[in-house]
C-alpha cells in the first residue's frame, strides 16, 4: 500500500501572509454547497414559530393555547409563564441599578414591551402547521401608552417600561475629561449646535437568524446548531437562566449568512427554543424570517446629542466638546448599556480634543431592543465629531480640509493617548487624507461645482469623513458600567494539529460569516509550518467540542486579525516547535538545523538527511514503541494557544484607561449630486482610504472596505428604521425598509496606507466594521452641497424628502447652530492649550 | 363547488433531471427545492420577494423561486446553483466570482449567480450600468456590489472577445 504524505503540494517556502489571495471558503459558496443554519437539522425535529405582540406596549391579560394544541401536528406552545417557571432566573444583567431591574426573561412575562415582543412559541411538525398554530394561539392584550421618543422616556412624568425599575433610564454617567469649562471660557469661539440625531437602522445580514436546539433529556447536554456569533457569550448569559452548566451545552456554528454584530441578540430566542425542546422531547428548529428579523432581531442604537458646545480658536483648532448624549436603547437590555461605554473608546476621533465632557444617559422605549451594529456605539460618536468638526469649518468660514489636517493627531504623535487614557497606535491621517481627496477627484469636481454655479437646479457637494475602527476591546470597560462585573481583558483560541497521515487542520474560536477566516488563518499557519494555504484544512465555524474557545470568543468588534490570527500564529509555533523537535530525533540532528519545507522537516545543508510530515505523525500516533516518553509528553502535535493582549483594569472612576488594542482608521471621500427639484442625492464618486495595519490578504481587506462603505452609504441616503407615535414599526419589511441595491451604491475607489501597530504580534489592526465613515462623509458632502449660511445636517439620515427640506429652507429658519465670538480669548495662541 | 385540492402531482426538470413529487398546494418553488428535494444552494433572505437569494431559472426565465408556487411549476425545467458547475468544472461566472472576491458570506451567491447566468445570456456584452440593473433584484449585504460588478464584467468581455477563462494570478483552485 502507497500512501502519499499530505501535504502533497510540496511547493517551495514562500511567504503568503500579505499576498492577496482568493478565498479557500469560495469553492462550497459558489456551487450552493455552504452550510448554512436553515440548511441543517436534527433528527426528529419540530419547527418552532414564535407569537408576536402586535403592540408596543401592553399588559398581556391572557393567554390560550388550547386552539393551536388542538391542531394536528402541534407538539406543544411554550408561554412565557410557563418558561419563567422552568428558568432559574432572569437573564444575567450587565448594568448596575436601576438597569439591572429591567429584568428580561426568554419570553415576555406579565407584559409585552415592543411590536414584535415574543409572548409564546409553538412547536410542530411542519414550519406550516407551526405558522397555523401560532395565529391560534389567543392573547388577549390590555395596551398601554407607547414610549417611542428616547429623550422624552428620560422625563420623570413619561410612562415606565418596568414599574419596577421606577425609571426608564436604564444608565447614566458622566464622561469627563481634561476642563471643558475653561475651554469654552477661553476659546475664541464656542459653536452651539442644539441637536443632532443619530438615526436607527440595521446592517440586517441577508441570512436571517437561525437555530436548532436540543435538549437531551438522557444527558441533559443541550446542542445549539446556530448561527450565533459569539457563541460563548450566549452560553454564559442563557446557562445561569435555564440551569444549564458550560460543559453541557455543545455550540456549532458554520457558514453563517452575514452577522454585522446583529446575530448578538437572538441569545433569548436559543433560550426559549432549549426550553421548548425540553418541554416536547424533540429537537426545535426555528428559523426567522424577514419581516420577524426587522421587528425583533435587533437594530443598531440610536442616538441624540444635545447641547453641544465646541470651544474653537481662531486658527480652527477645537479644543473640544461638550454634549448630552441620549441612547435609546428599546424595550430589552440585551447587550446594552455596553454601548453607553464602547463610544469612549473613541472620545477624541481622529483628532486631537483634550477637553471633552459627555453626559450620558441610556433609556429604554418600547421599540425593538438595539444590539451591536456594524461600528457598534463608536460609529454614533464618532459621526458627532465628524459633524462637529464639519460644522465648525462651515460656520467660521474655514476649509473643511485644513481644519481636519490641523486637529488630526499627526503621525509623529503616536503612540497617542487620548484624553481618557486610550492608546491610537500608529497612523497617517493627513496622507490618508490626501489620497483620498486624489482618488475621488476632488480638485476636478470642486472646479465643476464652481462651474454648475446657482440657477442650475443641481448642486454638487464634496464630503469628507474621517474615523476609526477600534479593535479588540478591553472588556474591563464594562466596569465602567457595571464595577461589580467580572470581565476584563480579551483572548481568542486556537488549534492546530498535524494529523495521522501528517495533514495540518487548524480549529478556530471564531465564527466567521464572510470575513475569510479559513484562508487568513492559512496563510499564516502556511508560513510557519512551512507549507502552502491549500495544505492547511481550517474548520468552518465554531464548535465547541473542539476546545478551541475562550469566554471572548466569536467574531465581533474588529479583532480577528489581531486576536484571532494571534492564537492561530501561536498554535502554529507551537505545533512548529514540537515537530522540529521531533524531526531532529529523527533524524539525529540539532533543532537549530531543522528546516521546514514544502511539507518536511530537513537537516539544513543536507539533502539526504529529511522527513516528511507523514513519517512524524506515524511516529506519534501509530508507531511509538521505543520513543523516549519525554520526548512524546511534549510532542503530541496538538497545539492550543490562546492569545491574550497587553491590557489593564480601566479607572473604573475616572473612566480612562486602554479599552482597545489597535486603531484602524478609514478617511473617506464623497462626492455627490443634489437636484434641488426633488431632493435626490446621487454619489457621483467615492474613496475610500483604509489603514489597518499590516493586511494579510488585501483583497480580503477590501472586501471589507467595500461592504462597511456599502452598508454605510445605504444607511446614511436609505435605510432607516422610524416607529409612530403607537410603536408601530413602519418599515417591517425589505418590502418598505429600501436596502441598498446595486442600483445605489456606488463604485468605490480604494486607496490605503500600511502603519503597522507595534502593539500586536503581527502588526496588523482589526478592521471591518468601518466607524461608519460613509455616514460621516455622505452627512458632509450634503453640507457642501447647502453651501454657508444654509442649513445644518443635523441628522445622520438623509433621504430625498429631507434634502429636499434641507434645500429649501425657509430664510430665516431657525438652524440650530450658533456662534459665540469672544474678542477677549487667548486669541490665535491655540499652541498653549 | 368541487372540493379544493389540497395537493397536486408535480414532474419537474431540475437542473437535467427529472423528479415526480405530490406537493403542498401552499408549499412555494424555493421551499420545494430546499425542503423537499435537497437543493440547499437556493436560499431564502425575505418574505416580500425583495433579495432575489432564491433566484433561479424557469423555463429560460429568472424567477423569484420564492414568488411563485411549486405547483405552479409542474412540467416546467429548472435551473439552480446547483447546477452551475458542468463535470465538476466551474462556470466562468462561479471561477470569476472567486477570483474577483465577489462573496464574502455567500449567502446571496447563489441567487447572485443566477442572476447574472440569466443576464449574460441575454445580454453577453452588457454595460456597467447594465449588470447593475441586471442584479439590482440581488440583495448583497456584505461586498458593496463592487467586486460583483468587476467579475460579472470580466466574464463578459471574455465571452464578447471569444477569449478563453483565464487563471487567476494567484493560480488557486477551487
Ligand atoms: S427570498 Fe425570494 S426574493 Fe427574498
Ligand atoms: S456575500 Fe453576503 S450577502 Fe452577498
Amino acid at each position: 500500500m502507497t500512501i502519499t504524505s499530505a501535504p502533497v503540494t510540496g511547493e517551495a517556502t514562500k511567504t503568503w501572509s500579505g499576498r492577496s489571495m482568493p478565498r479557500k471558503e469560495d469553492g462550497r459558496l459558489v456551487q450552493g454547497q455552504g452550510a448554512f443554519v436553515d440548511d441543517g437539522g436534527m433528527h426528529g425535529q419540530g419547527y418552532a414559530w414564535f407569537v408576536r405582540s402586535p403592540y408596543a406596549h401592553a399588559r398581556i391579560v391572557s393567554i390560550d393555547c388550547g386552539p393551536a394544541l388542538a391542531m394536528e401536528g402541534v407538539y406543544a406552545v411554550l408561554t412565557g409563564e410557563e418558561a419563567k417557571a422552568m428558568c432559574e432566573a432572569p437573564f444575567f444583567a450587565i448594568a448596575p441599578p436601576p438597569g439591572s431591574l429591567m429584568q428580561e426573561w426568554p419570553l415576555a412575562v406579565g407584559k409585552v414591551r415592543y411590536q414584535g415582543d415574543a409572548v409564546a412559541v409553538v412547536l410542530a411538525d411542519t414550519r406550516e402547521t407551526a405558522r397555523d398554530a401560532a395565529e391560534r394561539v389567543v392573547v388577549d392584550y390590555e395596551p398601554l401608552p407607547a414610549v417611542t421618543d428616547g429623550v422624552a422616556a428620560a422625563e420623570p412624568t413619561t410612562p415606565l417600561l418596568y414599574d419596577e425599575a421606577g425609571t426608564n433610564v436604564a444608565w447614566h454617567g458622566v464622561y469627563d475629561y481634561g476642563d471643558v469649562d475653561w475651554a469654552l471660557e477661553n476659546a475664541d469661539h464656542v459653536v452651539k449646535l442644539d441637536r443632532l440625531h443619530f438615526h436607527r437602522f440595521t446592517s440586517s445580514p441577508l441570512e436571517c437568524n437561525g437555530a436548532v436546539v436540543n435538549f437531551n433529556r438522557g444527558t441533559g447536554v443541550v446542542d445549539v446548531l446556530s448561527n450565533y456569533q459569539m457563541p460563548m457569550f450566549a452560553a454564559m448569559v442563557v446557562g445561569p437562566t435555564i440551569g444549564v452548566p458550560m460543559n453541557k451545552f455543545n455550540f456549532v456554528t458554520k457558514d453563517i449568512g452575514g452577522a454585522f454584530g446583529i446575530k448578538i441578540g437572538f441569545y433569548p430566542q436559543i433560550a426559549a427554543l432549549a426550553l421548548l425542546s425540553k418541554k416536547a422531547g424533540r429537537p426545535a428548529k426555528w428559523t426567522e424570517f424577514r419581516t420577524e428579523h426587522m421587528l425583533s432581531a435587533g437594530h443598531g442604537n440610536e442616538r441624540t446629542f444635545l447641547d453641544i458646545e465646541v470651544p474653537v480658536m481662531s486658527d480652527g483648532t477645537i479644543l473640544g466638546l461638550k454634549a448630552r448624549a441620549f441612547d435609546d436603547a428599546g424595550a430589552y437590555l440585551h447587550y446594552e448599556p455596553l454601548g453607553a461605554v464602547i463610544w469612549s473608546q473613541v472620545v477624541p476621533g481622529c483628532y486631537k480634543l483634550k477637553h471633552v465632557r459627555v453626559d450620558y444617559t441610556e433609556v429604554v422605549t418600547n421599540k425593538c431592543p438595539v444590539v451591536p451594529n456594524r461600528g457598534y456605539s463608536r460609529m454614533q460618536h464618532l459621526w458627532l465629531v465628524e459633524r462637529i468638526v464639519d460644522v465648525v469649518a462651515h460656520e467660521l468660514g474655514l476649509d473643511a480640509v485644513e481644519v481636519r489636517k490641523r486637529n488630526y493627531v499627526q503621525p509623529e504623535d503616536y503612540p497617542y493617548e487620548t484624553p481618557n487614557g486610550c492608546i491610537y497606535d500608529s497612523g497617517d491621517l493627513p496622507r490618508s487624507l490626501d489620497l483620498a481627496l486624489e482618488l475621488a477627484h476632488v480638485d476636478e469636481w470642486r472646479a465643476r461645482q464652481r462651474e454648475l454655479g446657482t440657477g442650475s437646479g443641481r448642486r454638487i457637494g464634496i464630503g469628507i469623513g474621517s474615523t476609526l475602527d477600534s479593535g479588540t476591546n478591553n472588556f474591563g470597560q464594562s466596569r465602567i458600567i457595571n464595577p461589580e462585573l467580572p470581565f476584563s481583558g480579551n483572548g481568542e483560541a486556537a488549534f492546530a494539529k498535524l494529523d495521522l497521515f501528517g495533514e495540518i487542520n487548524v480549529n478556530l474560536g471564531t465564527t466567521p460569516q464572510g470575513q475569510g477566516h479559513e484562508t487568513t488563518a492559512a496563510q499564516v499557519a502556511a508560513d510557519i509550518l512551512g507549507v502552502t494555504p491549500e495544505d492547511v484544512t481550517v474548520s468552518t465555524g465554531f464548535n465547541q467540542a473542539n476546545n478551541s474557545y475562550v469566554g471572548f470568543s466569536g467574531t465581533y468588534a474588529s479583532q480577528f486579525a489581531v486576536s484571532g490570527l494571534g492564537a492561530v500564529m501561536g498554535a502554529a509555533q507551537k505545533l512548529r516547535h514540537q515537530i522540529v523537535k521531533l524531526a531532529a530525533f529523527a533524524l539525529q540532528a540539532e533543532e537549530e538545523e531543522i528546516e521546514l519545507e514544502g511539507g518536511t522537516a530537513r537537516v539544513r545543508g543536507d539533502e539526504e538527511r529529511a522527513i516528511p510530515f507523514i513519517g512524524l505523525a506515524n511516529m506519534v500516533y501509530t508507531n511509538n514503541a521505543g520513543l523516549p516518553a519525554s520526548l512524546l509528553s511534549e510532542c503530541d502535535l496538538n497545539a492550543r494557544y490562546v492569545y491574550v493582549p497587553p491590557f489593564e483594569v480601566p479607572d473604573t472612576v475616572a473612566k480612562t484607561g486602554n479599552l482597545t488594542l489597535t486603531y484602524a482608521s478609514q478617511v473617506h471621500v464623497c462626492v455627490i449630486e443634489v437636484d434641488e427639484e426633488t431632493g435626490e442625492v446621487k454619489v457621483l464618486e467615492y474613496a475610500a482610504v483604509d489603514d489597518c495595519g499590516k493586511r494579510i490578504n488585501p483583497l480580503v481587506v477590501e472586501g471589507q472596505v467595500h461592504g462597511a462603505t456599502g452598508l454605510g452609504i445605504a444607511a446614511s441616503l436609505y435605510e432607516s428604521l422610524d416607529y409612530d407615535e403607537s410603536g408601530q414599526l413602519q418599515e417591517p419589511s425589505f418590502y418598505e425598509y429600501h436596502v441598498g441595491t446595486a442600483m445605489d451604491i456606488p463604485d468605490v475607489a480604494c486607496g490605503d496606507i500600511e502603519s503597522p501597530s507595534p502593539f500586536t504580534p503581527n502588526g496588523a489592526k482589526g478592521m471591518g466594521e468601518g466607524g461608519g465613515a460613509p455616514l460621516h462623509a455622505v452627512c458632509a458632502a450634503l453640507q457642501d452641497a447647502l453651501g454657508g449660511g444654509g442649513a445644518v445636517v443635523s441628522e445622520s439620515h438623509n433621504h430625498w424628502a429631507r434634502v429636499y427640506e434641507l434645500v429649501h429652507r425657509e430664510p430665516g429658519a431657525p438652524r440650530g447652530v450658533e456662534v459665540i465670538t469672544r474678542s477677549g480669548g487667548l486669541a490665535n495662541d491655540a499652541a498653549s492649550l | 363547488m368541487g372540493e379544493r385540492a389540497t395537493s397536486h402531482a408535480v414532474t419537474v426538470e431540475v437542473n437535467g433531471e427529472k423528479v415526480s413529487r405530490i406537493v403542498a398546494a401552499r408549499q412555494l418553488l424555493v421551499h420545494f427545492l430546499r425542503d423537499t428535494l435537497g437543493l440547499t444552494g437556493t436560499h431564502i433572505g425575505c418574505d416580500t420577494g425583495n433579495c432575489g437569494a432564491c433566484s433561479v431559472i424557469v423555463n429560460g426565465k429568472l424567477v423569484k423561486s420564492c414568488m411563485i408556487l411549486a405547483a405552479q411549476t409542474d412540467g416546467a425545467t429548472i435551473e439552480t446553483v446547483e447546477g452551475l458547475a458542468q463535470d465538476g468544472t466551474l462556470s466562468p461566472l462561479q471561477e470569476s466570482f472567486h477570483e474577483h472576491h465577489a462573496l464574502q458570506c455567500g449567502y446571496c451567491t447563489p441567487g447572485m449567480l443566477m442572476s447574472a447566468t440569466y443576464l449574460l445570456r441575454h445580454n453577453p456584452e452588457p454595460t456597467d450600468e447594465e449588470i447593475r440593473r441586471g442584479i439590482r433584484g440581488n440583495i448583497c449585504r456584505c461586498t458593496g456590489y463592487v467586486n460583483i460588478v468587476k467579475a460579472i464584467r470580466a466574464v463578459s468581455r471574455r465571452q464578447a472577445t471569444g477569449g478563453h477563462a483565464v487563471t487567476a494570478a494567484a493560480g488557486e483552485e477551487v
